[in-house]
């Protein structure tokens, strides 16, 4: 292991594989990122690698409309031997009442404005797009076609192969255990495998980032909670679009393997790192899959697994430096979006440590809005 | 034996070869192979090639396949239809 590194990245996600390629890119020599177990062992992984544009804040909406125009070139732009598998057939977001149909008109206005093509659809339209919808318990349905889906696997291991070509080393299986502060500086970081001293250190590890702020004393207002999938067997291609609802409390994709994958929150979920599976997560799943598509409650379960979302105040995440500590960087609290805001945290955080002009302002991200109180609620998460 | 087309996953289609090659790029746990290319989750859940990895892996790096961890297995082991499980769940309702 190299005993300095001008910056060390913790966790090897789609953040940090992102942030390490985007700062190698602008010429940074001597970067590590260490990753306790394998690249995507952490949230990214294990979640549904769904990217949309609808969001209901336009910071949200200005952050997917970027990242998608960069999974658009992914392969070109990363030089991927393989294929990202990035597929856009639209997100179709489904309401249940009067009130969220108001929230989605109003969404879509923000979203227009931004210049993301979205619509708003009655029921009849919903139903061409996916025929078997039961639409006896819905009152009306967004859409966006630019939506879709990726390959989450094979995209972080297209930023990790593209940062590593540009001299990045890798540490995996390979565990962060404390930071050394000195004078109010990051001094170094100790892993199970040797002591790297560094200025700068950049927390990108998902569900465990405030284990990794308490390292510096920095209080970090987060909280993990599991959250679980599960995949059906594969079967001929039926739903080109994700159908999404957030007051019905899912998500439903088939993959381009022929798989089904779908999820849903429970807010009854202890907050802590457990991500087993539960019997609970599979009866209420399969309840609501049957309710509204009902044909795909007639397909075999294969698997089910979970993972961590890393949750806000305000369910958009934290980039930037901290206020304790000089040279610690954050990119956290994800929310359970932080897959779709991959390629733009990369350039964020990039810009944010070498000062330079931002691509995006996301200065209204940092960490003191919670203390100031300037949170600006995302409406429409699952 | 052409390892081009000898399939080592018969859920997910994956060749010796390139299990092979990703070893010799630097990709030595199942987990990682895993990742790449969907070895081990279809519905067998690796019950078939799961060793046949291993013993490329342990091949290739030295390392006894004993000393290799092989995935975790996820529930369910065999296939259950969706709205069996819905109506069970009312019944408990
Ligand atoms: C079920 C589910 C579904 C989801 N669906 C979507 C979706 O459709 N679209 C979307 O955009 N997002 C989705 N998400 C959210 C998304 O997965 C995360 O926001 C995103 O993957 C976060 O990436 P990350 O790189 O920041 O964190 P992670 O991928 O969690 O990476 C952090 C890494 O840090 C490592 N680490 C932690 N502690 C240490 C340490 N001490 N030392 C070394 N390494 C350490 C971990 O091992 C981990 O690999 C979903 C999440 C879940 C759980």
């Amino acid at each position: 292991m190299i005993s300095s590194a001008e910056i060390v990245i913790i966790g090897g996600g789609i953040s940090g594989c992102s942030t390490a390629y985007n700062l190698a890119k602008k010429g940074v020599k001597n970067i590590a990122v260490i990753e306790k177990s394998y690249i995507t062992s952490g949230s990214t992984g294990r979640c549904g690698a769904g990217v949309r544009m609808q969001w209901g804040t336009e910071m949200n909406c200005k952050l997917a409309k970027k990242s998608i125009e960069f999974y658009e070139n992914a392969n070109d732009v990363l030089e991927y031997d393989g294929d990202v598998e990035f597929k856009q057939e639209g997100y179709l977001l489904i309401a249940s009442t009067d009130k969220e149909m108001d929230q989605f008109h109003e969404n879509v206005k923000i979203q227009n404005k931004l210049g993301i093509p979205s619509k708003i659809l009655t029921l009849d339209e919903a139903k061409e797009i996916v025929p078997y919808l039961n639409t006896d318990i819905l009152t009306g349905a967004s859409y966006c076609g630019k939506d879709g889906f990726l390959n989450p696997f094979l995209t972080t291991d297209a930023f990790y192969r593209a940062a590593k070509r540009l001299g990045v080393e890798f540490y995996t299986y390979t565990q962060v255990l404390d930071i050394k502060v000195e004078n109010g500086r990051v001094k170094s970081v100790i892993t199970n495998k040797g002591e790297i001293s560094t200025n700068i250190v950049v927390n990108a590890a998902g569900g465990y980032s405030k284990v990794i702020s308490d390292m510096v004393n920095s209080e970090l207002p987060v909280y993990s909670e599991r959250h679980q999938i599960l995949v059906t067997e594969p079967v001929e291609a039926m739903q080109a679009p994700m159908v999404m609802s957030f007051s019905l409390n899912l998500y439903c994709q088939q993959t381009p393997h022929g798989s089904f994958m779908m999820g849903r929150g429970d807010n009854r979920e202890p907050r802590d790192l457990r991500i087993t599976s539960s019997w609970e997560f599979l009866e209420q799943m399969a309840k609501t899959i049957t309710e509204v598509l009902p044909p795909i409650g007639k397909l075999r379960l294969i698997r089910q697994w979970a993972g961590l979302y890393n949750m806000t105040p305000d369910k958009q995440p934290i980039y930037g430096k901290v206020n304790e500590v000089e040279g610690f960087y954050l990119a956290v609290g994800f929310s359970g979006h932080g897959f779709m805001f991959g390629p733009l945290t990369g350039v964020i955080i990039s810009e944010m440590i070498l000062e330079e002009e931002p691509t995006i302002d996301a200065s209204m991200l940092n960490i003191n809005r919670f203390k100031e109180g300037n949170l600006i609620l995302e409406p429409s998460v699952v | 034996m052409n390892d081009e087309n000898t399939i080592v996953c018969r859920c997910s289609d994956v060749t010796l070869k390139e299990v092979r090659d990703l070893i010799k790029q630097g990709y030595t746990t199942y987990d990682e192979i895993k990742r790449i290319t969907r070895i081990g989750m279809g519905p067998c859940q690796g019950k078939t090639c799961g060793q046949l990895v291993l013993r490329e892996i342990s091949a290739a790096t030295g390392k006894s396949i004993k000393e290799l961890k092989l995935h975790m297995n996820r529930p369910p082991v065999v296939g259950v239809k969706l709205d069996l499980i819905a109506e069970e769940a009312k019944k408990n309702d």
